[in-house]
């Protein structure tokens, strides 16, 4: 066993869509090592479990946010936790984003549904630093607009191109529609020295990742952040194998040149 | 004595007081017996419960106890348990949380006390299957701090294996009937003309220390050549072997062969090769809570990777067919283990071949993947 559990207090929860919320968390005690962006922790609803959720926030006092959608019955639990209650935290845990191997260069974020979260705080991160970066573009797709997440983010964020499309459309829609790659052709982003930072769902993943290649993004510059099924998070359970990697451990990011040859055979 | 004594000569006495000695030391004894039809690992009080004058004969999917002529001890190979259900149990309490009216939650480490274990007749695949889980459970960045509890504890007494059974293999995997550094005490046993008994080795100060608490004589000269004879002709002796070929590069690129649905066709999915292998550190976690709600406990349980929910995602197992996970389990075991921990996940000991009820064998799956990329290649 490693990693116990510290308990950490709601202090804010906020509703993002249907079944989607963020809860921002501060410890009860002492503070946890800090996160960097791209990692993960472990998060446990009392009684139910406990699930990987990337952070979508890193303070510095120690506090953090996550962004969890209700799938099952830890992450509903977690959902529904209110202001006040105790949950408990472990980690940091994986391999962050490393934002500062792409400094000079553009950086170009690319996100399926709630794989904006993660994705967040590399955003901020580079905003945060002006100067430091080439051309920051976020590209987001999701299923319909009510999948949307951090709708006030993505209208603040003064990033050099920031687009979203949905697959499916509701009366009030006058965005783009279609996959996310599409936005691909208008981003302002020069190949060649560019760093692509992607999540969402795998199949997502894998054509954002490809039409990249095509365009000349190095493989290794495209960052993806993977995912499978995990259960301790410290290289133990066996559950999170892609091949050879052990994703909790060697990722969830991850190079394209590692990620390709793994993803492209079935069911590995 | 020290660690690096000459090597003495034990006989059945000496084999008693040293079982009496651990229990005296208030150890946990844990050793061979004859149980249920097999020769099974279980806690012993005394030397009389080891498996006098028996032996096993084996097959893939075959195991049956054998009655031999001598009063061996050690001379069977891997039954159906190994070590690491008493150094990685099959469940364990991780941590419990307790959730006051108020609303604190306290979460408390499940610290009990490791049990001081002694392991006697450790074989030599067995104790290279102990190193491999070492270093996959307390290697890494994060230790597993109840294995390592166990594992300091343990005190290891080695059997070097005279008589292989027919599924073993250890040798074409690095490994041999010797056993490697790593015991406190190593014994090999000798049965001939000049009686029963046990050649002696101490691998560190502690296994010395015991060693100089029994009836012990130094080595002869005949007694050590016997032992050693006897370990060397075993290696010679092995019931199987994998094709001396790089494993890792040749599993790694058999991940499209055709064999995969050859062995889909037979596998049960049952996953009692991955319970019985040594090495097969794979575990799942689960939620129990008290009928008052307010206490929870966070529990690991032994998983494997043919179980279709191991890799469960949102639309369903990443590995759904029967291909997908034997393909799993044999390329982690002899090819992608080496990325991840260095080492080969695979010690020969034959046990997943002999309790495979469908009788498949690793062995044979390899050679028929060797056979078949060489087909490739020569297209
Ligand atoms: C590194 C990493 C980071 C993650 N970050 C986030 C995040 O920031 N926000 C978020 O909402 N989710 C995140 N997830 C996914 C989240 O962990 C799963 O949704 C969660 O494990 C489901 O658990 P559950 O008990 O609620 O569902 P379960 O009761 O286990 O299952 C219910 C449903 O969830 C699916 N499921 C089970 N395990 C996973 C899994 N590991 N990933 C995806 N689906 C799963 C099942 O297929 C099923 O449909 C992350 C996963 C990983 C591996
Ligand atoms: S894979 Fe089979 S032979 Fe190899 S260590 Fe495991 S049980 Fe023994
Ligand atoms: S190989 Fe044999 S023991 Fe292993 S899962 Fe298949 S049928 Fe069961
Ligand atoms: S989540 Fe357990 S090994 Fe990665």
């Amino acid at each position: 066993m490693s990693g116990l559990p510290v308990p950490h207090l709601v202090t804010d929860r906020r509703v993002e869509t249907a079944d989607t919320v963020t809860l921002r968390l501060e410890p009860v005690g002492a503070a946890l090592a800090e996160f960097t962006p791209g990692q993960f922790a472990m998060v446990h609803s009392f009684g139910r479990g406990e699930i990987p959720l990337s952070v979508s926030s890193v303070q510095s006092t120690g506090g953090l946010a996550h962004t969890v959608r209700a799938v099952g019955a830890v992450s509903a639990g977690l959902c529904a936790a209110r202001v006040g209650d105790v949950l408990g935290v472990h980690g940091p845990y994986g391999t962050g984003w490393e934002l500062e191997r792409a400094r000079g260069r553009d950086v170009l974020v690319v996100a399926g549904g709630i794989g904006l979260a993660p994705l967040r705080p590399l955003v901020l991160e580079a905003l945060a630093d002006p100067g430091g970066y080439g051309r920051i573009s976020v590209l987001v797709g999701a299923r319909t607009p009510g999948d949307l997440i951090a709708r006030d983010d993505l209208a603040r964020w003064r990033t050099a191109y920031t687009a979203v499309t949905v697959d499916r459309p509701d009366a009030h829609w006058d965005g783009d529609v279609g996959v996310v790659t599409r936005l691909l052709d208008r981003a302002p982003f020069a190949p060649e020295r560019t760093w692509a930072f992607v999540c969402g769902p795998e199949p997502m993943i894998r054509a954002t990742a490809r039409d990249l290649a095509r365009l000349g993004v190095p493989p290794h510059r495209v960052r993806v952040s993977l995912e499978r099924n995990m259960r301790c998070a410290t290289g133990h359970c066996g559950h999170c194998q892609l091949g050879p990697l052990l994703i909790c451990r060697d990722g969830p990011v991850v190079g394209w040149d590692r990620a390709e040859p793994l993803l492209s055979v079935r069911e590995l | 004595m020290t660690a690096t004594a000459p090597p003495a000569v034990i006989d059945e006495d000496g084999l008693g007081v040293l079982v009496a000695t651990l229990v005296a030391q208030g150890r946990t004894v844990v050793g061979p017996t004859v149980r249920d039809g097999a020769i099974v690992l279980a806690e012993l009080t005394s030397s009389a419960a080891l498996p006098y004058g028996w032996g096993v004969d084996l097959d893939a999917g075959r195991y049956r106890l054998v009655r031999r002529e001598d009063r061996a001890v050690f001379a069977h190979s891997a039954g159906p348990q190994s070590w690491k259900s008493w150094l990685h149990p099959a469940r364990e309490r991780l941590w419990s949380a307790d959730r006051t009216p108020e609303g604190d939650v306290t979460f408390t480490a499940a610290e009990p006390e490791a049990p001081a274990y002694a392991f006697l007749g450790v074989r030599p695949c067995d104790l290279r299957a102990i190193a491999i889980q070492d270093w996959v459970l307390t290697g890494g960045r994060h230790p597993d701090t109840g294995y390592g509890r166990r594992r300091r504890r343990a005190l290891l007494i080695a059997a070097e294996c005279t008589e292989p059974g027919a599924t073993c293999f250890c040798v074409s995997t690095g490994g041999g009937p010797a056993a490697d550094p790593g015991y406190d005490l190593a014994l090999t046993e000798i049965v001939d003309d000049d009686g029963h008994r046990f050649l002696v080795r101490a691998g560190s100060e502690e296994g010395a220390r015991l060693l100089d608490a029994l009836p012990h004589r130094r080595a002869d000269f005949v007694t050590e050549a016997s032992a050693r004879g006897a370990v060397d002709a075993a290696r010679d002796r092995m019931g199987r072997a994998l094709p001396p070929v790089d494993l890792r590069t040749l599993l790694g690129g058999s991940l499209a062969a055709d064999r995969w649905d050859d062995v889909a066709d037979r596998c049960l999915t049952c996953g009692n090769c991955t319970m019985v292998c040594p090495t097969c550190f794979c575990v799942t976690t689960e939620e129990v809570t008290d009928l008052t709600g307010d206490h929870t406990e966070r529990w690991q349980r032994w998983d494997s990777c043919f179980d279709l929910d191991f890799s469960h995602l949102h639309e369903g197992p990443v590995r759904a067919s029967p291909r997908a996970r034997y393909r799993q389990w044999l390329t982690h075991k002899l090819s992608t283990w080496h990325d991840q921990f260095d080492s080969s996940g695979c010690v020969g000991c034959g046990r997943c071949v002999a309790w495979c009820p469908a009788g498949i064998d690793l062995t044979e799956e390899v050679a028929a993947l060797h056979a078949e990329s060489g087909t490739e290649t020569r297209r």
